[in-house]
């Protein structure tokens, strides 16, 4: 595959970056996220996570079931901030 | 693994890493840090990514303002390849009462005398630096535009490739689980992958350095405290400083990327190690954002996570040797600033272990500054 490819379409992250870092020693998903932020972006890891973890697994020769995912966090998709806090005071009446 | 070290430090966070750097710079060898997890794992790795001098104790400005002047040359003095995204934008602290605004006076005075360039706003001079800033709710503002964000993962990992480069070895995913003592003195380090022996041992675990200490016997009054902490989805660039109020009760800071990030404390938290997430903080979060920096609350909500803070009774940090137990450090109980003050705690703890004169005079926050009950408190942190 080229590596050019862009695994992390939230933030611009390629193949080719995925790989250094694998090569450089970083081989969690956590880790990769840490300096790339792979995970952190509006799509929280929904595109890049297996593609990501499938090299972590192809390069480390574990099986993709063994590599450990970031913890999934709340809320499952954006929700604006103005809309939790009128529902918050809403609660509150 | 090695089963022998000069030197073993606990903790893969900022501490730890600048610490393990300073060491091995001053030529100690064989140093071995243990991270349970992975490097940044911890609180480093959850903290809200700003660093600022405007402090209300002279300790705590005089270590602040000696790692932001690190921070402005740390790609270069850590020779990194990354960037550790340090934007001096500024922090830009609120207040909604007469009280704070004296306290912010004070503070200013002490932040002077340290040559720290902070400065009292009107409001409106607060709103020309940010002009969605609702001003009705707020009665004062203080600013210093040498504050401002880094990036907590590529600021550890500089360290940690440096401090590496220099011969350190981490072992990571490696727990300590007991430190071996014999006569008063240390002998070692159990692992859940073996023993080290070693006569010097570093407590650089923050959130966990009570367990630490316990191993060893030495009772140290902190807790650690979750904090909580939201991000939003990236846009355009719309705003320069952290925007902070202690009263209030939150900060906000666009990150270099476009997200804004923003957190806040809770009182009534218990005093455990949790960090999971709840629904009250995302609720209490955008109510205060929403009334205080309207446009913001258009923005989505794309993940929240948690973080500990280590506190101490005064909110200053513990840098300190065990009294009886020789070879045994300690610096923890960073309530909430660890990250900001990463680069002189690597520092003082160095010339700690290695016998130096210090550069700054840390002797005051030794751990028995508790029992002496002479406190100087630090007034802000949220």
């Amino acid at each position: 595959m080229d590596e050019n490819t862009i695994i992390c379409r939230c933030s611009d992250v390629t193949l080719k970056d995925i790989r250094q870092l694998i090569n450089e020693g970083y081989t969690s998903f956590d880790e990769i996220k840490r300096i790339t932020r792979s995970g952190m972006g509006p799509c929280q890891g929904k595109t890049c996570g297996q593609l990501i973890m499938r090299e972590i697994a192809n390069a480390t020769g574990q099986n993709i079931r063994d590599v450990k995912f970031q913890t999934n966090r709340p809320p499952v998709v954006g929700v604006k901030l103005g809309l939790i806090a009128k529902e918050g005071r809403r609660n509150e009446e | 693994m090695k089963n022998k070290a000069e030197v073993v430090i606990i903790g893969g966070g900022i501490s730890g890493c600048s610490i393990a750097y300073n060491l091995a710079k001053k030529g100690v060898k064989n140093i071995v840090v243990l991270e349970k997890n992975y490097i940044c794992s911890g609180s480093t790795g959850r903290c809200g990514a700003g660093v600022r001098m405007q402090w209300g104790t002279e300790m705590n400005c005089k270590l602040a303002r000696k790692s932001i002047e690190f921070y402005e040359n740390a790609n270069e003095i850590l020779e990194y390849e990354r960037d550790v995204e340090f934007k001096q934008k500024g922090y830009l602290l609120v207040t909604h009462t007469e009280e704070e605004l004296e306290q912010f006076k004070k503070n200013i005075e002490v932040q002077h005398s340290c040559g720290i360039p902070s400065r009292l706003l009107t409001l409106g001079e607060a709103k020309e630096i940010v002009p969605y800033l609702n001003t009705d709710v707020l009665k004062g503002a203080a600013f210093c535009g040498k504050d401002g964000f880094l990036n907590p993962f590529k600021t550890t990992d500089a360290f940690y490739r440096a401090a590496k480069r220099l011969g350190v070895k981490f072992y990571t995913f490696t727990e300590a689980t007991g430190i071996r003592i014999e006569k008063g003195k240390i002998r070692g380090v159990e692992t859940n992958k073996g023993f080290i022996s070693t006569n010097i041992v570093v407590n650089a675990t923050n959130a966990y350095s009570k367990n630490i200490c316990s191993m060893v016997g030495i009772e140290v009054p902190v807790y650690s405290e979750r904090h909580q902490i939201l991000v939003t989805e990236p846009v355009e660039p719309i705003q320069d400083p952290m925007v902070m109020s202690f009263g209030l009760n939150f900060y906000i800071q666009q990150s270099p990327e476009g997200s804004f990030i923003m957190g806040r404390g809770d009182d009534r938290e218990p005093r455990d190690l949790r960090i999971t997430s709840s629904w009250q903080f995302t609720e209490e979060m955008a109510k205060t954002i929403d009334s205080v920096l309207p446009p913001i609350s258009k923005l989505r909500v794309i993940r929240q996570w948690a973080g500990l803070y280590n506190m101490t009774p005064d909110k200053q940090p513990i840098y300190d040797k065990g009294e009886n137990v020789e070879g045994f450090y300690m610096a923890f109980g960073f309530s909430g600033h660890g990250f900001m003050f990463g680069p002189i705690t690597g520092i003082v703890m160095a010339e700690m272990i290695t016998g130096e004169t210090p550069t700054i005079d840390v002797s005051m926050l030794n751990l028995n500054r508790f029992k002496t009950g002479r406190l100087l408190l630090e007034p802000s942190v949220v």
